[in-house]
């Protein structure tokens, strides 16, 4: 199939950047990033700069690809990462728009790269039971309901690529910042921290420079692993109790 | 060189709780002043540099991904063993190793192996503590399934994620001593050297990854923890980013690289289906439990299904040769690794191949399907159910037991593995070979330790299902935080390392004028295409099927091609940015003798065993022959300067297991 690409390239942070134009010929058998390889081969036999672009697991779980295509944080297939996406899914002659994600607390590093680092920032704020190596019981000593367990597992599978917050209109990381509060909430290990660990979490979020959420849904839409948004409605209920708990105090 | 393994006196089971008590210990103090780097942030780097954090050391830990959660520890997919005996099936500390040292082939070390399989229990009680996500049953318990190689029921899981979320705990804890201060996170940071002062390790250069500076960093010690190095064979089931630099780099500077030719190739990947591919998926062992593997007897079958003309569903019964139940009726579809793979590879190199390249067989669920859907409509209580009614409560049961599996099969191929059988071939997967380390973890450079994948120490030549998440836990939370005081025990009277000392800034130099050196050759060939090539020379001379005249070939053209990469490779862009190609670049330099020396070790090694085969020592049915008599040792490798690489043995001792040969038949 023939394809045009239009991608965006940016030097650094501070270049304005701006789209690209390629002809491409691809298989319908190759994924997207496959794609995106055939292409960088053909830059680089041209001495020409390859485009920059995060990858590594090449199977939807590492987080690490990223990109807007048409408009769409990992393109059009529901539930599927970049890396897992087809180019079966495109016609011959399509054009295709291939974007980084944009958003102020992800600043651009080169083409398609961003900075996802605020993500992390939330996380060691307060994302984690505080427990040290050599402190556990017994593991069959904490029996978990299994549908609560299951329930947990869906909060957890969130696989911190930051679509959530390409897609909102706010540039909010309510979704990845919910999920981690629901998988550590649901279970009776990290239920004992809950309240701090939503306050702080979320203080963490406004201060890496996200913006608030005005319940779209876009992020659930394009989410790869389909985290629910009633986990944002979980972790406002819970902010709301931890800050009345801790006026009381 | 004298290998000294360290490995303390006694009985096995009391070995290690021995050793633990009566280890040199570091006062609260001097761990404060005590600084530590740990590189790599994946199972093994991130439980041991949080730990490490916890227990009162100073902390610097370093990884090339943006986050330590991309590791490629979270693609792991079946789940992590443990003797927990929670099944109550007869598991204990001790079956546990011996599952593991037979299952490697008798090629790994008695005390080491215990010892993981004590720690292995411990493991699961922290990763609860910290909320790991485990698989429950309905009574709230811990849930476990069956893997390959073993008769017990000692994996535990988080659905097909379960490297995922031991990697999301072991983050946590991480970030947790991050936000305290007791780690420094070098995120985006490459190591390219080892520094050594007075022949201790004391520090490393790294590559900022978005500046590009060489920055140096010194520490009292330095432990590695960075994976495997199968993406020599450029085509592998691991993560793009997986590399040898720091472990290659290590060696470099006097580390010993042992059992190197030591590769497992898992047989159940998603065959190659273009040139254009550069990494394979892998469909986990569970898959074997009810698919069954076979490949069409008659070439005008096979010849019909690479073009097109017919699919699996068109052959007769009797026309189809499930060649490993046929082979191996004991254990049928469910042997080894290594036998399940070379037996494809038979099938194949005969012309039975089932995809345009030839290179594929059947992995078909059909009978598991109508096994399922019979016995689902006798206990739903339908009579005379239709064939389709069967079929579709058979599909029914396989989609919630291996349902996202089978749903990643179909994002990748486009077909749909419930109606057609899927396609399947080995592809490289994990590498049992690494730095070699004693009974503390430490090589046999003083102040240098090893973790994880990246070491050699508890496989063997041969590594079972669900076990490489446990030993990477084991050696980072259990392990090593009790063994590096044996080191840093006699270190508390030394000063913090200077990082201006000359033996940085030598090797500083040297890493810029590497990298100056890769740049300036300015050729027309790009990288890609010369791991591409050395990947191809990997896997037809050093892969499934190994012999004598084939490595010596094989030697021969990476030696070629390393000097042609020198002459002619093209690295765009500067090295002071933001630079992917260069990062490959440096990796690929470092493949291209790290493959070598997997080639002279399997040319070295005159048997078969585990992973590595040689087709001139097969018994007369075509199966692995070992030699105990000659090659029962470790071979450790000195590569330096592009030297003739140096065998240093460490011969192994089996005192509480039996040799014998393993059969499946
Ligand atoms: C698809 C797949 C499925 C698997 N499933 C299972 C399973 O079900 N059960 C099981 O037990 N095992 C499984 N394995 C094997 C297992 O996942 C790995 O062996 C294990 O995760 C390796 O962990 P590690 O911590 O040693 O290394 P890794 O997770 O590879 O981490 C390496 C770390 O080192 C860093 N690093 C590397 N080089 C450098 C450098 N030069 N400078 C700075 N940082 C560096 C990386 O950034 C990373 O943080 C699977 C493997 C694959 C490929
Ligand atoms: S919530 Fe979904 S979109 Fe957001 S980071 Fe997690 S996996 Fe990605
Ligand atoms: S590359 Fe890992 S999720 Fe896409």
């Amino acid at each position: 199939m023939k394809l045009k690409l239009k991608v965006w390239r940016q030097k650094n942070a501070k270049d304005k950047g701006q789209f690209e134009l390629f002809d491409i010929e691809a298989s319908e058998h190759m994924s997207f990033l496959e794609m995106m390889d055939v292409l960088n081969e053909q830059l680089i036999e041209k001495k020409k700069e390859p485009v920059a672009f995060e990858h590594d697991c090449r199977e939807g779980i590492c987080g690490a690809c990223s990109m807007v295509i048409n408009g769409q944080p990992h393109g059009p297939q529901q539930g599927t990462t970049t890396c897992q996406l087809h180019m079966r899914h495109f016609k011959d002659g399509d054009t295709i728009a291939v974007e980084p994600w944009r958003a102020k607390a992800f600043p651009i590093i080169k083409d398609l790269v961003v900075d996802r680092s605020a993500f992390d920032h939330i996380i060691q704020a307060g994302g984690f039971v505080s427990v040290n190596t050599g402190q556990a019981q017994d593991g069959n000593a904490i029996p978990i309901e299994k549908t609560q367990a299951s329930k947990a597992f869906d909060a957890a599978a969130c696989i911190g690529c930051g679509a959530c917050v390409a897609a909102c209109p706010n540039a909010s990381a309510m979704l990845f910042t919910a999920a981690k509060i629901a998988h550590l909430g649901l279970m009776p290990q990290g239920k004992i921290e809950e309240n701090q660990r939503v306050l702080s979490m979320v203080k963490k979020m406004d201060d890496e420079g996200f913006g608030k959420c005005s319940n779209t849904g876009a992020c659930e839409v394009e989410c790869p692993k389909e985290i629910s948004i009633a986990n944002i409605a979980r972790m406002n209920r819970k902010y709301m109790a931890a800050t009345l708990a801790s006026d009381k105090k | 060189m004298k290998l000294d393994s360290k490995i303390p006196k006694g009985e096995l089971a009391e070995k290690w709780t021995k050793y633990r008590g009566t280890m040199n210990l570091v006062a609260p103090n001097n761990k404060r002043r005590i600084e530590i780097i740990v590189v790599g942030t994946g199972l093994a780097g991130a439980s041991a540099a949080a730990t490490l954090g916890e227990l009162g050391y100073k902390v610097k830990a370093f990884t090339f991904h943006d986050s330590p959660r991309r590791a490629h520890s979270i693609a792991a997919q079946g789940g992590i063993n443990a003797a927990k005996n929670y099944q109550n099936d007869g598991d204990s500390v001790y079956r546990l190793f011996y599952d593991t040292v037979k299952g490697g082939d008798y090629r790994s070390r008695e005390a080491n192996v215990h010892r993981l399989a004590e720690v292995s229990r411990n493991i699961i009680d922290q990763c609860v503590a910290q909320a790991v996500p485990f698989a429950r049953e309905y009574g709230g318990l811990l849930a476990n399934r069956s893997f390959g190689g073993v008769q017990v029921s000692r994996t535990f899981y988080a659905r097909g994620q379960t490297g995922q979320q031991l990697l999301l705990g072991a983050y946590q804890a991480l970030s947790r001593q991050i936000s305290r201060g007791s780690v420094t996170m070098y995120n985006r940071h490459e190591m390219l050297d080892l520094v050594k002062i007075d022949g201790k390790a004391r520090g490393i250069i790294a590559r900022n990854l978005l500046t590009g500076e060489i920055e140096k960093h010194a520490a009292h010690c330095v432990v590695l923890a960075t994976g495997g190095y199968g993406n020599v064979f450029y085509l592998s089931t691991n993560a793009m980013g997986s590399n040898v630099t720091a472990a290659w780099r290590a060696v470099s500077k006097g580390a010993l690289m042992a059992n190197p030719c030591y590769t497992q190739i898992h047989p159940t990947c998603i065959p190659v289906s273009g040139e254009y591919q550069s990494k394979l998926t892998l469909m986990s062992e569970s898959l074997r439990n009810d698919g069954r593997v076979w490949v069409p007897k008659k070439k005008e079958d096979v010849m019909a299904i690479r073009e097109g003309r017919k699919n699996g569903n068109d052959i007769a019964e009797d026309d189809r040769d499930y060649y490993l139940e046929r082979r191996y009726p004991a254990f049928g579809n469910l042997v080894p690794r290594d036998v399940a793979s070379r037996a494809a590879k038979t099938a194949c190199d005969e012309g039975h191949g089932v995809n345009s390249t030839g290179l594929a067989v059947f992995l078909d669920f059909a009978s598991a399907i109508e096994r399922y859907g019979k016995s689902e409509a006798h206990s739903q209580g339908i009579e005379n159910a239709s064939s389709a009614k069967i079929k579709e409560l058979g599909e029914a049961v396989v989609e919630a037991k291996y349902g996202n599996l089978f749903e990643m099969y179909e994002k990748i191929t486009g077909e749909n593995p419930y109606k057609m059988p899927m396609k399947i071939y080995p592809a490289v997967h994990y590498t049992m070979g690494g730095l070699w380390v004693d009974y503390n973890l430490e090589t046999n450079v003083p102040g240098l330790f090893a973790l994880g994948e990246c070491n050699f120490s508890d496989h063997g030549a041969n590594r079972l299902g669900a076990s490489a998440l446990m030993q990477g836990l084991a050696d980072g939370y259990f392990v090593i935080p009790y063994t590096i005081g044996q080191f840093l025990s006699k270190e508390i009277r030394t000063p913090q390392i200077d990082h201006n000392d000359p033996a940085f800034n030598h090797a500083a130099k040297e890493t810029e004028a590497r990298i100056d050196k890769l740049l300036g050759v300015k050729g027309n060939q790009s990288v890609e295409s010369f791991h591409r090539r050395l990947g191809k020379i990997m896997w037809e001379y050093c892969g499934m099927a190994r012999n004598k005249e084939g490595l010596e070939k094989g030697r021969k053209m990476i030696q070629d091609l390393r000097k042609e990469f020198w002459g002619d490779v093209f690295v765009p862009g500067t090295s002071k940015e933001f630079n992917p190609e260069l990062e490959k670049a440096l990796r690929v330099a470092d493949f291209l003798e790290m493959g070598e020396l997997m080639i002279v070790d399997a040319h070295d090694r005159n048997e078969s065993c585990g992973g590595h085969f040689r087709t001139e020592y097969r018994s007369a049915e075509g199966e692995a022959e070992r030699n105990d008599e000659d090659y029962k040792y470790v071979a450790a490798w000195a590569w330096i300067n592009d030297g003739d690489p140096v065998l240093h043995k460490e011969e192994l001792e089996f005192n509480n297991i039996e040799l014998k040969t393993r059969s499946y038949k």
